[in-house]
């Protein structure tokens, strides 16, 4: 008889054996292109043929064919490969990219969307046809109210900046409908980017409010700011140091008391699931990043979804249409009285929300809850066991991410937050959001999420603390294991070359 | 760091060097292009545009982050630095020369700017 001895078990999200057969360069798909050559023809169609002349109106036709490549599948299909092959992914690994919650995604989820009886329907589908979709997207976004606290929700912005652009376009119809025409929106200075950038775009202005000591809104600064010129006020709960908004009520009463309303910026919703609400905060108007908290694929440009729950005095003024229950339980679509109008096509990108449905039923409302509590305590845990080697400008609990510093590091052997993350790429995990919030010097922010394991954890933390200890100059080296080694990036801004062709033609002169 | 003594500073970083012809010669300090890092987009106002002391009047991006410059005083922009549109890493490599940003020329009937001399700058970055 033999017997195992206990040992403890290895990290799962530590990539460091992922293989590689090379170093070479891997030529862009432009590069594999020769003339005639086809991924895939017809044998026979049976059907007659057009030349492009013939279905055309000369005025539209271009004077020459555009220049796409022509490959074959076999060459095609090996070069994706190859590529995804050079990529750092949720599924390889953990990727604790602050303020991203880059969690790993359920394969249900993938299943779930791949359904025919989802998959294979048009969208022209009349409503009568497709009972089915409209009773999931309408329990989405009831799922959705209840899980924000709010009264009706919009499934259509295609992402979460989508998602604030609607916001700020419903801040505006309200105040309008009220006969108010304001132009400012407070945003504070450890906002996400995309804020500043959705206000300046929903033809408003920024006023930014500072951080306070405890890195949390300064509320008299914030009470001087508020007038009768102010539409709203962008808030992320918890804000984008981790640190939850202790003064929201105060905030809240504050912003409608000059006529303001609460936009809540939904990034960081992981944290709070289940466990308390922007609705009961006060704030009026929520996006939702469900690739975030839920489970939609991150990154790539999408397909995205960024729903956008408001209270009850907002609702008519939602995109439309939206799906509506009658009576009789049969569902239609109906278009809001006051609609700001449509902000994507036909119902959003609908296979996205359909995967985040999954994972809403697969988790359950003690599941979502049980979400957060992972998502907070991996956070906590990780934060204590960098105590001592990096810096903590806010060292008090956090909630689902915290930020870290290398101040002293660069001071005392030129360790900069930049290296951190690029040697960390060397011990097999993705590196965390570095320079970010701006009001943080050399900052690492650090997002584990709640689907790690405690041994990928530990196994996070002790890469950290190793990378702390290195000799001077190391970091500057890195990454070294990588397919791409450390790239200019000050060159790539500066010198953009955004095709194939014209790096070609830069190099070559 | 590097902080010429014949400069005056604002709180925000920024230079200024009094012209012949009663112009400020604007740019940004040693200790803001270190702290930015490799700068990589200047935008900055139009020759004759108004500005306000203390207001925003230019962005600097660098691989970090973008930053909002600050009028150290309140006139009009008589001059841009049209060389950063093409080497924006000037201001790294030259802060106080050819990084320069523009040329303002102050309200005359404008309060008295409140700029900092080289020492109270020096104290300000040490603190």
């Amino acid at each position: 008889m033999s017997s195992v001895t206990p040992t403890a078990a290895a990290p799962g999200g530590r990539a460091t054996s992922a293989p590689l057969l090379g170093r070479d360069h891997e030529p862009t798909i432009f590069e594999f292109s020769s003339e005639g050559r086809r991924s895939f023809s017809f044998r026979t169609t049976g059907l007659p043929e057009w030349t492009a002349e013939e279905l055309v109106p000369a005025g539209y036709l271009r004077p020459e064919p555009v220049a796409l490549t022509e490959v074959s599948e076999r060459d095609l299909v090996a070069h994706v490969t190859r590529l995804t092959h050079r990529q750092y992914s949720v599924d390889l690994g953990a990727y604790p990219l602050g303020s991203c919650t880059m969690k790993y995604n359920p394969k249900l989820c993938d299943d779930a969307a791949s359904l025919p009886g989802l998959a294979a329907v048009h969208p022209a589908t009349p409503a009568a046809l497709a009972q089915g979709w409209l009773e999931l997207l309408w329990s989405l976004g009831d799922s959705l109210c209840e899980v924000t606290g709010m009264h009706a929700c919009t499934l259509q912005p295609p992402a979460g900046a989508a998602g604030e652009l609607t916001g700020l376009l419903l801040m505006r119809a309200w105040h309008e409908s009220r006969g108010e025409r304001r132009t400012k929106i407070i945003i504070p200075d450890s906002a996400h980017g995309t804020n500043p950038a959705s206000v300046t775009l929903g033809g408003y202005q920024t006023v930014t409010v500072p951080s306070d000591e405890r890195g949390l809104v300064d509320l008299e600064a914030l009470r001087a700011r508020l007038d009768s010129d102010v539409a709203g006020i962008m808030l992320t709960n918890p804000n984008t140091l981790g640190l939850f908004e202790e003064d929201i009520a105060a905030i809240a009463e504050a912003v409608h008391e000059v006529g303001g309303l609460l936009y809540y910026d939904g990034a960081n919703l992981n944290a709070i699931l289940g466990v308390t609400r922007p609705g009961d905060m006060g704030f009026d108007i929520v996006h939702m990043n469900l690739h975030k908290t839920f489970a939609v694929p991150h990154g790539g440009g999408g397909p995205g979804a960024g729903p956008v729950a408001v209270s009850e005095r907002l609702a008519e003024f939602l995109p439309g249409p939206v799906p509506a229950r009658g009576d009789d339980g049969t569902f239609a679509w109906r278009t809001p009285s006051r609609s700001i109008g449509r902000v994507h096509t036909w119902y959003g990108n609908a296979l996205a929300l359909a995967r985040a449905y999954s994972y809403i039923l697969a988790n359950g409302g003690d599941g979502l809850r049980r979400v957060a509590e992972g998502a907070v305590l991996n956070a906590n845990w990780l934060r204590h066991r960098l105590r001592g080697t990096y810096d903590l400008p806010y060292d008090r609990p956090n909630m689902h991410e915290f930020v870290a510093s290398t101040t002293t590091l660069k001071k005392d052997r030129g360790m900069r937050a930049l290296d951190v993350g690029k040697r960390l790429l060397e011990k097999g995990f993705h590196a965390p959001t570095v320079y970010f919030p701006l009001i943080v010097d050399e900052a690492l922010m650090i997002e584990p999420t709640e689907t790690e394991s405690p041994e990928t954890l530990g196994a996070l933390a002790d890469a950290l603390i190793a990378i702390a200890g290195d000799e001077p100059g190391e970091g500057a080296a890195a990454p070294r294991t990588t397919p791409v080694g450390r790239v200019d990036e000050a060159l790539a801004a500066r010198v953009l070359l955004p095709t194939w062709d014209a790096v070609a033609a830069h190099d070559a002169s | 760091m590097n902080v010429p003594d014949d400069l005056n500073y604002t709180s925000d970083h920024e230079w200024a060097r009094s012209e012949e012809g009663g112009g400020l010669r604007v740019g940004i300090t040693d200790y803001a292009q270190d702290a930015l890092g490799d700068i990589v987009f200047v935008q900055l106002p139009e020759p004759g545009a108004k500005v306000s002391a203390g207001d925003s009047f230019a962005e600097v991006e660098s691989t970090k982050s973008v930053s909002d410059i600050f009028a150290p005083v309140s006139g009009t922009v008589t001059e841009i630095n049209q060389d950063l549109t093409d080497a924006p890493q000037r201001l790294n490599e030259d802060p106080y020369g050819e990084g320069w940003l523009c040329v303002i020329v102050p309200d005359t009937d404008g309060a008295e700017p409140e700029l900092l001399d080289a020492d109270g700058y020096r104290k300000l970055i040490e603190s």
